[in-house]
């Protein structure tokens, strides 16, 4: 099945038509309630971002996620993204196997970077190293995840002899893994090596430039026995806002558009959106741009919206959710399963990883 | 062959480019007279100010600046003219070149030229100029063409005239682009991705 969701920067800006900002407590509570909302409506993912510098909240995305899962039933709870670089290996392997225990299984998770240079220094890392580090980390944080008691050497950590990354995973299976990225051709080519997720977040630049990294990834992965191209695991990102007429749409969202940390005081909303994925306007044009995906990246597995920043109000955009669960992604699942060739696998989950782990020889 | 001309001017006409064709013109002549065909293509960066502002707010390049900049990372020779404002070049010919990308122009000859009122500013050519394409590690022509107001007219001086200068310059880039390959316009493809087994062993302690 293909999975649909939202995933929240976790930015506290000011709501430029009211000139007010909310308190950080405010929007840690606000991220839960869109949580929450998205089970509701019938999403299929949240995710968090991972930041450690204001004006961003969440820096503890197991804790948020955990509280999250407490409250849940159904929706799986993943990052976007968690950081590979600065973050120790050994506390991801811990705290997602921790997290993936209370929430039964519905834990996965959004490798990344991490974009802001400060953030390496504040964690004893050199960002000139930061695709080296994503490397070995990543390795161990692999291992540390399929082997019960590991002796590891590596250059960015402090060695291991005997280490027990405790609690397992659960029932051994591992947490499913996706590396997002923007640009780099090195973090489509680990996705493949390994036959994990690829997630571009293709929300601020050019599809062209996506196109060109989907594809180097969906070829390595065939390259690497995983499957073929087509049955590469990949997801994208989305950017929408929307009201009945479109026009409505258009002039609610401007303020907030032109006023965006990311790209406000830049292009006007009408350039951005004919170079990215951004769709402002009626639900049915939200629905007929997001079909147009996978005529450029082929039939994928994760389709994830960007609907809580820039200073929205909360009420906004769980008036956002609500259109999003009942009017778009209903329509969107029908679309895209039609057509969707048998051999394409939906997204990776905990029930489906389990049934594919190669059967153990029987105790005796 | 293609040439590409970037020319910084801002007024319509601007003396930017009325050096710029100028320069532009004596290259392609001399190209031809080495029996070599070229096609000259102009970019004036004031029609993009604002498509390169907004690279620089969103990280990315429109459609149409990015189709200027293939243009400009595909030449096979580029000549740069941009007028001289507060001792160096102007902000708007900076900013198209941060953008652009630090390995777009590597090997590429450049031609390098600025107008300004006066003659008193024409070392930002080599103070500035210079230094900013050996950064990119372009190959720029050993002559740089510096056009005053003054140079317009007159006698000229102990350079000799404004039109003595662009031959010369015009000479040397039509030199380098004559006894070059082609450029070879590589789309960023990723064929050339480093196996993941080599960047893990190079990792291995």
């Amino acid at each position: 099945m293909m999975q649909f969701g939202i995933f929240s920067v976790g930015d506290v800006t000011m709501d430029p038509t009211t000139g007010r900002t909310p308190t950080e407590h405010e929007r840690i509570k606000a991220m839960v309630a869109i949580a929450l909302k998205a089970e509701e409506v019938g999403l299929d993912v949240f995710a968090t971002g991972e930041h450690h510098n204001p004006p961003f909240v969440p820096s503890s995305p197991t804790t948020m996620l955990g509280f999250i899962a407490a409250r849940t039933e159904r929706i799986t709870l993943s990052t976007a993204t968690t950081l590979i670089t600065t973050n120790d290996p050994v506390k991801i392997a811990e705290d997602f196997a921790m997290l993936q225990h209370l929430a039964d299984g519905r834990v996965d998770l959004m490798l990344g970077r991490g974009n802001t240079g400060p953030v390496y220094p504040w964690f004893g890392q050199d960002i000139r190293q930061g695709i080296p580090l994503a490397i070995e980390n990543y390795a161990l944080l692999h291992q540390l995840w399929r082997e019960d008691v590991v002796d590891w050497k590596g250059r960015f950590r402090t060695p291991l002899q005997g280490f027990t990354s405790t609690p397992r995973p659960l029932d051994g299976v591992p947490p499913f893994v996706w590396h997002g990225s923007i640009r780099s051709p090195e973090i489509a080519e680990q996705a493949a090596y390994y036959g994990d997720g690829f997630f571009a977040n293709n929300i601020f630049w050019p599809k062209e430039h996506f196109i060109r990294l989907i594809t180097l990834y969906r070829r390595r992965y065939a390259h690497y026995g995983h499957g073929t191209p087509e049955q590469a695991i990949v997801g994208l990102g989305g950017q929408v806002f929307m009201r009945k007429n479109s026009q409505d749409a258009v002039r609610e969202f401007r303020p907030y558009f032109d006023n965006a940390p990311v790209y406000g005081h830049g292009p006007s909303l009408e350039e951005f959106a004919e170079e990215t994925p951004l769709t402002v306007g009626s639900p049915q044009q939200v629905i007929d741009r997001t079909l147009t995906f996978r005529e450029s990246f082929g039939d994928y597995q994760r389709q994830l919206f960007l609907m809580d920043h820039a200073g929205l109000p909360l009420k906004t955009v769980l008036e956002q959710l609500d259109i999003l669960g009942e009017e778009v992604v209903p329509v969107l699942r029908r679309e895209f399963a039609a057509g969707r060739p048998a051999e394409v696998p939906g997204a990776p989950t905990h029930a489906s990883l389990l049934t594919a782990r190669p059967s153990e020889p029987a105790a005796g | 062959m293609n040439l590409v001309v970037v020319t910084a001017g801002l007024t319509q006409p601007s003396s930017t480019r009325l050096l710029a064709d100028r320069l532009a013109e004596a290259t392609a002549r001399r190209i031809e007279e080495a029996g070599g065909a070229v096609e000259v293509r102009v970019i004036e960066l004031r029609d993009l100010a604002g498509d390169i502002a907004n690279t620089f707010v969103t990280g990315f390049a429109g459609a149409r600046l990015r189709d200027v900049i293939d243009a400009a990372t595909s030449a096979d020779g580029l000549i740069a003219v941009t007028p001289i404002f507060t001792a160096s070049y102007s902000g708007l010919f900076k900013s198209f070149f941060d953008v652009i990308g630090n390995d777009a122009l590597v090997g590429k000859p450049v031609l390098i030229a600025a107008t300004g009122g006066t003659a008193r500013h024409s070392l930002a050519l080599e103070h500035a100029m210079r230094p900013l394409f050996a950064y990119l590690r372009a190959i720029v022509t050993p002559t740089a063409v510096y056009a005053a107001s003054e140079d317009w007219g007159g006698d000229g001086d102990a350079t000799g005239v404004l039109s003595d200068r662009v031959a010369r310059a015009a000479g040397e880039l039509a030199g380098l682009l004559t006894r070059r390959h082609p450029a070879q316009n590589a789309p960023e493809a990723f064929e050339d991705v480093i196996p993941f087994e080599q960047q893990l062993a190079a990792l291995r302690p």
